[in-house]
């Protein structure tokens, strides 16, 4: 196939390719170290024979590409299996959960994708003035440190020891939405976009000096144009690919980071779900959480991949 | 729109006027980059800027439109354009100027075009932003315009984005961005670098013609004398910052007043070969290591005392001809004396050869870049490889090399067969052949010291122990005129040419049989290119060497070669003796090479007219 | 300090030095961030090291009558933890662990990844596709969650924790070393040593491997930087060391719930890992701005 939808099914293969890797490298993983489930879950003092029957329970005694095969199909039937901690389908407990943590992540893209290209764009145009200093100092300071040390901090100051303002642990009903929650919100998000932010602001600010520091927008101004055509015309267009890619890592720190942002703020989430099932050794729930965070780093990437090329006129006339 | 010719605008105020120019380095203590320039350019006459790399001459060029580089300053003097200095208007007002009353073309268009955006906006936007009429006068401005410079002006080509576009494309693109506003001034920074020299000709021919037909002032800049022979009608020629001689063309050809023009005057390679080729030792200073005195005064045959203790001031020698040197009397007069003549080449034993390729065809991944091309170099004896870029010529010497196996076809060398692969060949043919790459700026490892880079294949070839390699090392250091102490610095304390006698100097260490030497000299400033040229013709007659010289450039093998093959396209166009392909060409292709070459007797005579 | 400035000093620098390393550490020296970063980290790995053998207190065992959440007195200077333990010396005895852990992570990852960087980089083509895919597939996790599904089958080992990290930084650091090992690999230098037979691993060592040093320098300090939040990270969650050994992240997740009443046994550890990675990231900035400078001196002398 050629051209562009050539290109793009091409992409989107290999994108499948590394996730069904990915889920093999999970599933190993998970199956085939020492340690046992059936051996977690019953203690050291299970005897053999209850042993047998909870792996046999479980399907632990088939052959590893059995397990696999089972695995990996019922994914596509939309099982991914029963949990080992209290029996209910993995589909079920994730649920929820999932709508927590998508909304969460949700509002934190809204506030720091615009805001890391923002800052990053700024300090580039006023490079080595006053607000690009300190915005310099601030990004690095911050992008350093731990995801859980921002939350802990926040929650010092504005929970526990310093104000009162905010609650820094979220009690929630089941059954009611995370947008009932306001006051619980702010800090995990607070805490992810400063997590994330001062990271992409920087990546932001590079690639803008990069283009602002190139031959054609030297030429550009040489031609005398008016400078807002400088910046609209010739350096934001090649701005775009950049941008794309600082939207994608953002993204993607964003789903890194809730895992232990939940678990800061006790946040009813997928990341904390994972926690849980990890301490549980529950196996299919890490495998279905493990499997669908790689799934939206792939997704992710693919999308950046094919919005640069688009976005390129060099690279895109290169496939037609 | 003026169309005087220059020698009727003497009364008149020029085009552009430069006063008393200076630039600094932004930073620090404040180094000058430029001092003291001044030159006036009438409407319609070309002016060339001519100087070699750190001479400060693209910060000239920027300097015309107000302009500089990150880190630089203009820090006084005036620039005038038709009158008024634009170096006192205000930054805004500046920044209307530019584009249409003084324009400017880049050294690289591949750079300076938007890649994102279609080639008929960036030529349509140079017009609107300058408040041009309507988009009916701005579209019938654009065709006229590239008709004016030999590009089709359909709405086809008018699409495309600038990487579609070829080098010789994209350059003509820039000089219509420049000229569609009808400039007063405009600046051309070396736009036929990287160019081959057909292209080249026809830029320089666009450029005479548009400057005239529209009356604009224009300043070439350029390290290339030769190029701007037959272009400039006044020449400017700038050293370290500074000035040092401006006067015709055709004066500084014959009689320059300034040692260092003469010299690269003298540096310039010709058809002829009559002459030897003589390089200028030693380099310029950079800012901040400039002396008190004149600065060529340590590489000048005509210094006397007080060239080190004075900076020499202007000093007219004839009407619209000024020099700075205070011996330039004693310069004027040495005109009559006569040049070095040239060393005439060793015989050549006619019976064995060293290597013999035999009708190879090679090519780059599936792409076929040589069709049956053979070529014999015999012991002792140098063949040029000649052709443009793009001829295969570099892809034939590296096959021979082993860099390059992705070929059929025999090559045979010493009698018998060669392996294509240098990791395929026993160690003794890997020593007998070695190879000198383009790029002195790339060939040598930057972490390594000259001395662990010579070394290397000392120890590699011969097992020698410490004290033997650093003895050998000091030798062969002394054979390529370079001081012993180099063995201590790295690649980027030294200069390109030191850096390419290094290379040379790695190649020679193995004691090869046959050296290629592979565009050895493009990389370098003209007078520098004299010196290598010179020292591998040295080497080649002491050593024996047979030498394989691929160029691009026919001038520089007279003194060199004896035979010649000329490529095109991956075929073999011609071959011969030197003297008969040069003074006899055959081959249509080879006749243009030949007409198209810049050297020193086809500028000495385009500058007599 | 501006880009301009730095450009200058490392010219200035480059005449005068003749080793290019010393030329790159001078660089990041002359920068106030680096010389802040070198004094922050030194101070916390003084501590780290030398704490466990200064303590006032025996970091494991409660301190006779007091209570657990004590606050600061004469006796116990930050008061004591969820357990009556002395925060203090905890706090002394609680450094090692992050650091070793993530210092070996660190040296492993960097090991395995710039030699897969290096091979990829040399060999172009296929090799280079299967390799860099393969890394592809170790990055669509993040750090912190491949550790945990490990930990999911085998347990909170360390050796599990130090492979985990070290595993993921592989990827990191290939991608690092092949995108600088690509550009030196075209150059003729290495074209050179191929003509006259050198085997291959030699010309990667000795040709290649010097070239991309500053990057590689640089991308070191950064993922020592981000290392030691993940394995603090994943101490705070409880898969580093288990109680009752003392380690900063599992201080901060032990006495989380008595922050009202007694926040610095949350604090001092939180303060400290934040200066420790701030500290080494700003290490790691002085070093990459150096590396910038030193290259765009070079190029604009030409």
């Amino acid at each position: 196939m050629h051209g562009i939808t050539g290109f793009v099914v091409r992409r989107v293969l290999l994108g499948l390719v590394t996730l069904w890797v990915t889920s093999v490298v999970i599933f190993a993983a998970t199956q085939a170290l020492p340690g046992d489930a059936a051996r977690s879950i019953l203690g050291r003092s299970a005897t053999p024979e209850s042993l047998a029957e909870l792996r046999r329970q479980l399907g632990l005694d088939k052959p590893i590409l059995t397990q696999y095969w089972e695995w990996i199909s019922g994914i596509f039937t939309g099982d991914l299996g029963t949990s080992l901690a209290n029996s209910l389908p993995v589909t079920e407990i994730m649920g929820e959960r999932l709508v927590y943590s998508f909304f969460l992540m949700l509002i934190a893209a809204i506030i720091s994708v615009p805001l890391g290209i923002a800052l990053g764009a700024i300090s580039a145009r006023r490079r080595d003035g006053a607000f690009d200093q300190t915005t310099s100092i601030a990004t690095l300071g911050l992008a350093a440190l731990p995801e859980f040390v921002v939350g802990i901090t926040l929650a010092v100051i504005f929970s526990t020891t310093v104000f009162h303002v905010l609650p820094s642990v979220i009690v929630t009903e089941p059954g009611v939405g995370p947008w009932n929650y306001p006051k619980e919100l702010v800090l995990p998000v607070v805490t992810l976009v400063i997590a994330v932010v001062p990271y992409t602001a920087r990546i932001m600010r590079a690639s803008t000096v990069e283009i602002l520091e190139s031959d054609f927008v030297e030429m550009a101004r040489l031609k005398g144009l008016p400078e807002r055509r400088v910046l609209w015309r010739h350096a934001v267009p090649n701005a775009l690919a950049p941008t794309f890619q600082v939207t994608a890592l953002n993204l993607a720190y964003l789903a890194g980071g809730i895992v232990v942002v939940e678990a800061v703020f006790n946040y009813p989430g997928i990341g904390l779900l994972l926690i849980d099932s990890v301490r549980a050794r529950d196996m299919p729930t890490v495998q279905a959480i493990a499997l669908l965070i790689a799934a939206l780093y792939v997704v992710l990437n693919l999308l950046a991949d094919l919005g640069t090329i688009l976005v390129s006129p060099r690279l895109r006339t290169s496939l037609e | 729109m003026s169309t005087e010719t220059p020698a009727e605008t003497g009364a008149q105020t020029p085009a552009l006027e430069l006063v008393d120019l200076r630039v600094e380095i932004d930073y620090g203590h404040r180094e000058d980059i430029v001092d003291g320039i001044a030159f006036s350019v009438a409407a319609g006459e070309v002016l060339s800027l001519v100087g070699e790399s750190g001479s400060g001459k693209t910060t000239i060029g920027l300097a015309v439109l107000g302009h500089t580089r990150r880190g630089a300053r203009i820090t006084s003097g005036e620039v005038r354009i038709e009158g008024r200095d634009i170096l006192s208007l205000p930054p805004l007002e500046r920044q209307r100027l530019r584009g249409r009353l003084v324009s400017y073309v880049p050294q690289d268009p591949a750079a300076a075009l938007n890649p994102a955006l279609r080639i008929e906006t960036q030529l349509e936007e140079t017009l609107s932003s300058h408040g041009f009429g309507s988009s009916d006068d701005r579209r019938a401005r654009i065709a006229e315009t590239l008709a004016e410079v030999l590009l089709p002006g359909d709405s086809a080509f008018l699409h495309r984005y600038p990487h579609q576009l070829s080098g010789g494309q994209q350059q003509r693109v820039a000089l219509a961005m420049a000229f569609a506003n009808r400039p007063r001034v405009i600046v051309l920074d070396e736009p036929t670098t990287g160019l081959d020299v057909t292209t080249q000709a026809h830029v320089l021919e666009t450029v005479r013609a548009l400057c005239a037909a529209h009356g604009v002032a224009a300043v070439y800049v350029s390290h290339d004398l030769a190029v701007v022979a037959t272009l400039a009608s006044r020449v400017a020629v700038m050293y370290g910052g500074r000035l040092v001689e401006l006067g015709p063309t055709g004066t500084l050809f014959q009689v320059a007043a300034h040692p260092y023009t003469r010299r690269l005057v003298e540096a310039i390679p010709e058809l002829s070969g009559q002459h030897a080729l003589v390089g200028i030792p030693g380099t310029a200073p950079r800012p901040g290591q400039r002396p008190a005195g004149c600065f060529f005064e340590p590489r000048c045959t005509f210094a006397v005392a007080r060239c080190r203790a004075e900076f020499p001031p202007v000093d007219q020698v004839a009407p619209g001809h000024e020099v700075r040197c205070w011996e330039r009397d004693r310069v004027l007069a040495d005109s009559l004396a006569a040049r070095p003549q040239a060393v005439p080449l060793p015989d050549v034993s006619a019976d064995r050869s060293l290597v013999l390729v035999q009708e190879i065809d090679a090519a780059h991944g599936p792409r076929q870049v040589l069709f049956g091309v053979g070529v014999v170099v015999r012991p002792h004896e140098c063949v040029a490889l000649v052709g443009e870029s793009g001829s295969g010529k570099t892809t034939l010497a590296r096959c021979i090399a082993g860099l390059h196996s992705n070929y059929d076809g025999e090559i045979s060398f010493r009698g018998r067969p060669l392996p294509p692969g240098a990791r395929t060949r026993d160690p003794e043919t890997r020593r007998e052949i070695q190879y000198v790459f383009q790029s002195p700026y790339s060939s040598l490892n930057p972490r390594k010291s000259i001395g662990q880079i010579i070394g290397q294949p000392l120890r590699l070839f011969f097992d020698l122990g410490g004290r033997e390699v650093r003895s050998r090392t000091a030798e062969v250091l002394e054979t390529v005129q370079l001081s012993a102490s180099v063995v201590e610095r790295f690649p980027h304390h030294l200069s390109g040419g030191e850096r390419q006698r290094v290379a040379i100097a790695r190649a020679l260490v193995a004691n090869p049989q046959l050296l290629i030497c592979d565009e050895v000299t493009s990389a370098l400033d003209v007078s520098v290119q004299a010196a290598i040229v010179d020292l591998l013709a040295d080497l080649q007659r002491e050593l024996g060497l047979g030498l394989l010289f691929v160029t691009h450039n026919l001038a520089l093998i007279r003194t060199i070669a004896h035979e010649v093959v000329v490529m095109s396209n991956g075929r073999i166009v011609e071959r011969g003796l030197v003297d008969d392909v040069l003074d006899r060409p055959q081959a249509e292709y080879t006749k243009k090479l030949l007409s198209d070459t810049p050297s020193l007797e086809a500028a000495i005579a385009a500058s007599r007219v | 300090m501006t880009d301009v400035a730095l450009e200058a000093a490392a010219l200035a620098l480059e005449d005068t030095q003749r080793r290019p390393w010393r030329v790159l550490f001078a660089a990041a020296w002359s920068q106030h961030r680096t010389k802040i970063g070198l004094g922050i980290t030194a101070l916390l790995v003084g501590t780290a090291i030398v704490g466990q053998f200064v303590t006032p207190y025996p970091p494991d065992q409660g301190v006779a009558n007091q209570l657990p959440f004590a606050p600061p007195s004469s006796d116990v200077w930050l008061g004591t933890d969820t357990l009556g333990r002395d925060v203090f010396s905890r706090f002394l005895a609680g450094g090692l662990s992050v650091l070793v852990l993530s210092g070996i992570a660190t040296a492993l990852g960097m090991v395995l990844g710039v030699a897969v960087g290096l091979v990829a980089a040399y060999s172009r083509g296929k090799l280079d596709d299967v390799l860099m895919r393969s890394m592809d597939v170790l990055l669509s996790l993040p750090q912190i969650v491949f550790a945990l599904v490990l930990a999911a089958t085998v347990g909170p080992e360390l050796w599990l924790l130090v492979v985990a990290v070290g595993v993921t930084t592989m990827p990191r650091a290939a991608r690092v070393t092949r995108g600088a090992a690509v550009e030196v690999v075209e150059r003729d230098f290495v074209r050179a040593a191929e003509a006259i037979g050198l085997p291959r691993r030699r010309i990667l060592f000795s040709e290649v491997l010097p070239n991309i040093s500053s990057p590689l320098i640089v991308e070191t300090t950064l993922r020592m930087s981000f290392n030691v939040a993940v394995v603090a990270g994943l101490s705070f969650l409880g898969f580093g060391l288990q109680p009752p050994a003392a380690d900063w992240g599992l201080m901060i997740n032990e006495n989380k719930n008595g922050l009202t009443l007694q926040p610095w046994p949350v604090l001092l550890p939180v303060i400290a890992i934040a200066l420790l990675t701030i500290g080494t990231s700003l290490i790691g900035d002085g070093l990459s701005r150096a590396a910038i400078g030193i290259e765009r001196g070079r190029t604009s002398r030409g």
